[in-house]
């Protein structure tokens, strides 16, 4: 018999990659390709659209050539995606009209700002459960449309459409300008600060209000469903699923539960939580968001609580400090001594996301005292990421009724045992790191492989789902409140830095 | 015995000219300086970074000494290092063998685990990296022994302890094993640490192919071995494509 794949395109910040999933959910072989940041101002971040698209058709046949298969062997394609990027292109030339403004990037501070004395956060959070931030790309459309002449009057027209990463690569694998499909999930587009969380439909007063014409946009979609056939690349392979990449990392750690929540820790580490078919709206700072809707089933929704910088506090460690040359090595440097020897470091880089929310921050190391040598600073760089957790988690606690039994984990961060240490014990839960580290392609993977039949339900996925590493809190109690006591105080130090004009 | 290789003299001098001032120098300046044609100079300049034990200004072109002559003499690899970079490859042995997958480094005569994954049964099972176990009598520490990466002398001077009847306690017989595991290129221990668990490990090299650390498989006896009590020839496949993907990742060229 012909051995079937499924195959995931994980179109993420840095890369793009195509891995390839047997029956049984292991993997068979990855191609990826790296994309050109630009940032053509402070706190200016874009990508070339064309570009990424061009990688994914490099990637694809790489994929297909190193397992030795042709594309009838591909059962179903699914996608996971950087979520928020906001891409536009031309609907007759297929050419984007401008780079893809990137999630991270800040240039609609002031926009948002201003949204959040007038209308408030109150109008928002009504309807798309997000409050106004750099973050979302809504407020990036209303930029483009108030500093791109005529691009307001082309998207009324219909000429010019909007999507996000993952629109843009089904519009272009299903036809481009030839009759591709213009549609979004609604995983994607509950970041848009556009779709109304409820119904999962644009939202017309929102649409009203930021002045988003609806010819523009794409049609929102269940994240797992036989959306169509890819025409170029794979022709005549159905794509069945797309999913932010966070949800498809819920999706691959196999939280299908209400309850049940993912740690994902990467540049920065994004926590979401499973709460079922309730829409759980937060009051302690976290975003509701759709973890993943199937077909015709009733949505599931999550808590999310994004935290901007982890692993690139390491990274900063290593290429702005120059005090370790590879980031494992902070590990190292680390365990030369016996405790953070009383320093704190709240890397507040560009304001604090979740459960703060707070872009008026900026980072802080507090405590130095001549005893602080560099592995006190290392061990305060790891223990940021324990404390940011432990904060996002006692919100996650005090929104739901679901208290969290363990912490599932997955990302680069991984590898450090001294870090998944401190964060079993400072949460005073279990930390459970599973077989497949690459949970966003996983989650993609079994979403469309769920979609095409290949796997029967959610049981069977869950079934593959194996332990590869499991850390036990072992702190004293004690000891764990104090430090909480003294990591809190360091960010209320970090809070207000940031005053609204400098000099001129 | 041949006389001295010519092109190793030339780096010497070359790294000796790099060593003598605190200034970067282009190819150039290091060509004229030793009297070398530039193209030869490149070449050597080129081997030399590629071993890390130069580099080159990105900006400029020209050329320093690398970190890596710092930690000669220690064979120098972080073992945080290593568990980063062998995570997925072992993950992978895990899931295709079935059984528990560890790392493992020499420490002060001791094999020091630096990674282990679980045995992918959701049994509960207890997380031992940083135990330390005994070289002579598990798989990892006989690679390491056989390999270079630990002397063997002290172990024997101190005495071979004996975990279990099988345990090998007699020097001429560890030594034969590890020529074995030499011949080979795997390590096997067959119920020599605990009656009921067998295990088998083979070399991570870096670059040069100078032996960094080992990587086993280890489980219940039945499951490891045949029934002639042989390590399982399937499960020695998969062990050493592991090791050689690790190998590659670490800069290992050949193996």
């Amino acid at each position: 018999m012909v051995e079937r794949y499924v195959m995931s395109i994980d179109q993420g910040t840095t890369s793009t990659r195509c891995i390839l999933f047997d029956h049984r959910g292991r993997l068979v072989t990855v191609a990826q390709r790296e994309h050109r940041q630009f940032f053509p101002q402070p706190g200016w971040v874009e990508h070339d659209a064309s570009e990424i698209r061009r990688n994914l058709e490099r990637i694809v046949p790489e994929a297909l050539s190193d397992v030795g298969i042709d594309v009838g062997q591909i059962i179903a394609i699914g996608i996971a995606n950087q979520r928020e990027t906001t891409v536009l292109w031309d609907r007759r030339t297929g050419a984007p009209v401008c780079r893809a403004i990137v999630w991270q990037d800040v240039r609609t501070a002031q926009l948002v700002e201003d949204l959040r004395r007038s209308p408030g956060d109150a109008f928002f959070l009504d309807r798309c459960c997000l409050r106004p931030s750099t973050y979302f790309s809504a407020p990036r459309l209303r930029w483009l449309f108030d500093h791109v002449d005529g691009l307001e009057q082309r998207a009324r027209d219909g000429e010019v459409l909007f999507g996000t990463v993952e629109s843009w690569l089904i519009w272009n694998l299903t036809g481009g300008a030839d009759g591709g499909l213009h549609i979004t999930d609604a995983t994607n587009a509950s970041r848009t600060m556009l779709m109304n969380i409820r119904t999962l439909t644009w939202d017309p007063e929102l649409l009203e209000f930021f002045g988003v014409p609806s010819a523009m946009l794409p049609e929102i979609r269940p994240s797992i469903e036989a959306y169509g056939q890819a025409r170029s690349m794979l022709p005549g392979v159905p794509i069945t699923a797309a999913l932010g990449d966070q949800q498809a990392a819920l999706f691959g750690q196999t939280c299908f539960s209400p309850g049940e929540a993912k740690c994902t820790y990467g540049t920065g580490s994004f926590l979401v939580m499973n709460t079922g078919t309730d829409l759980v709206r937060s009051r302690h700072g976290l975003l509701t968001t759709v973890a993943y809707k199937i077909a015709d089933q009733p949505t599931v929704y999550a808590l999310e609580g994004p935290i901007a910088v982890t692993g690139s506090l390491v990274q900063w460690f290593r290429d702005r400090l120059g005090l370790i040359s590879s980031a494992p090595e902070i590990e190292t440097l680390a365990l030369t001594v016996e405790d953070n020897g009383g320093c704190y470091i709240v890397p507040a880089f560009s304001g604090l996301f979740a459960p703060h929310w707070r872009s008026d921050a900026r980072g802080v190391i507090v405590g130095l005292t001549s005893y602080i040598t560099k592995g006190h600073l290392a061990r305060a760089v790891l223990e940021a990421t324990g404390w940011q957790t432990r904060e996002v988690v006692d919100a996650m606690n005090a929104d739901s009724a679901l208290a969290m039994k363990e912490l599932k984990v997955d990302g680069g961060m991984t590898s450090d045992n001294l870090l998944m240490q401190f964060l079993a014990d400072v949460l005073d839960l279990p930390v459970v790191r599973p077989l497949v580290a690459e949970t966003v392609s996983l989650g993609a993977a079994y979403a469309a492989g769920l979609a095409a039949g290949f796997w029967p339900d959610l049981e069977v996925l869950r079934r593959n789902w194996h332990r590869a590493a499991q850390w036990m809190p072992d702190m004293d109690p004690e000891r764990r409140e104090w430090e909480y006591e003294c990591w809190k105080r360091a960010v209320e130090r970090s809070l207000g830095w940031i005053r609204p004009s400098g000099p001129a | 015995m041949a006389g001295p290789v010519q092109s190793i003299e030339r780096a010497a001098a070359i790294l000796r000219l790099l060593a003598g001032g605190p200034r970067r120098l282009g190819l150039g300046e290091v060509a004229s300086s030793l009297g070398l044609a530039k193209g030869t100079a490149h070449g050597i300049l080129r081997t030399l970074q590629h071993v890390d034990f130069v580099e080159q200004d990105e900006a400029t072109g020209k050329y320093q000494l690398g970190a890596a002559l710092l930690h000669l003499g220690t064979s120098y690899l972080d073992v945080n290092e290593l568990r980063s970079r062998s995570i997925n490859w072992a993950d992978a042995l895990a899931a295709r063998s079935g059984e528990a997958v560890r790392l493992g480094t020499p420490l002060e005569g001791k094999v020091l685990v630096v990674h282990h994954v679980f045995r992918p049964d959701d049994t509960l099972q207890t997380l031992d990296v940083g135990t330390l176990l005994p070289l002579h009598a598990c798989s990892l520490g006989k690679v390491l022994l056989a390999f270079g990466a630990e002397p063997v002398e002290p172990l024997v001077d101190a005495g071979l302890e004996e975990y279990t009847r099988h345990t090998l306690v007699r020097s001429e017989d560890l030594s034969r094993a590890l020529v074995e595991v030499r011949e080979l290129g795997w390590g096997a221990e067959v119920q020599e640490m605990a009656m009921g668990e067998a295990g088998v490990a083979a070399p991570i090299r870096g670059h040069g192919g100078l032996v960094v650390g080992a990587i086993g498989v280890s489980g219940p006896v039945e499951r490891i071995c045949d029934t002639k009590g042989r390590p399982q020839p399937a499960l020695i496949t998969l062990l050493r494509e592991a090791a050689r993907a690790i190998s590659r990742d670490l800069g290992a060229a050949r193996w």
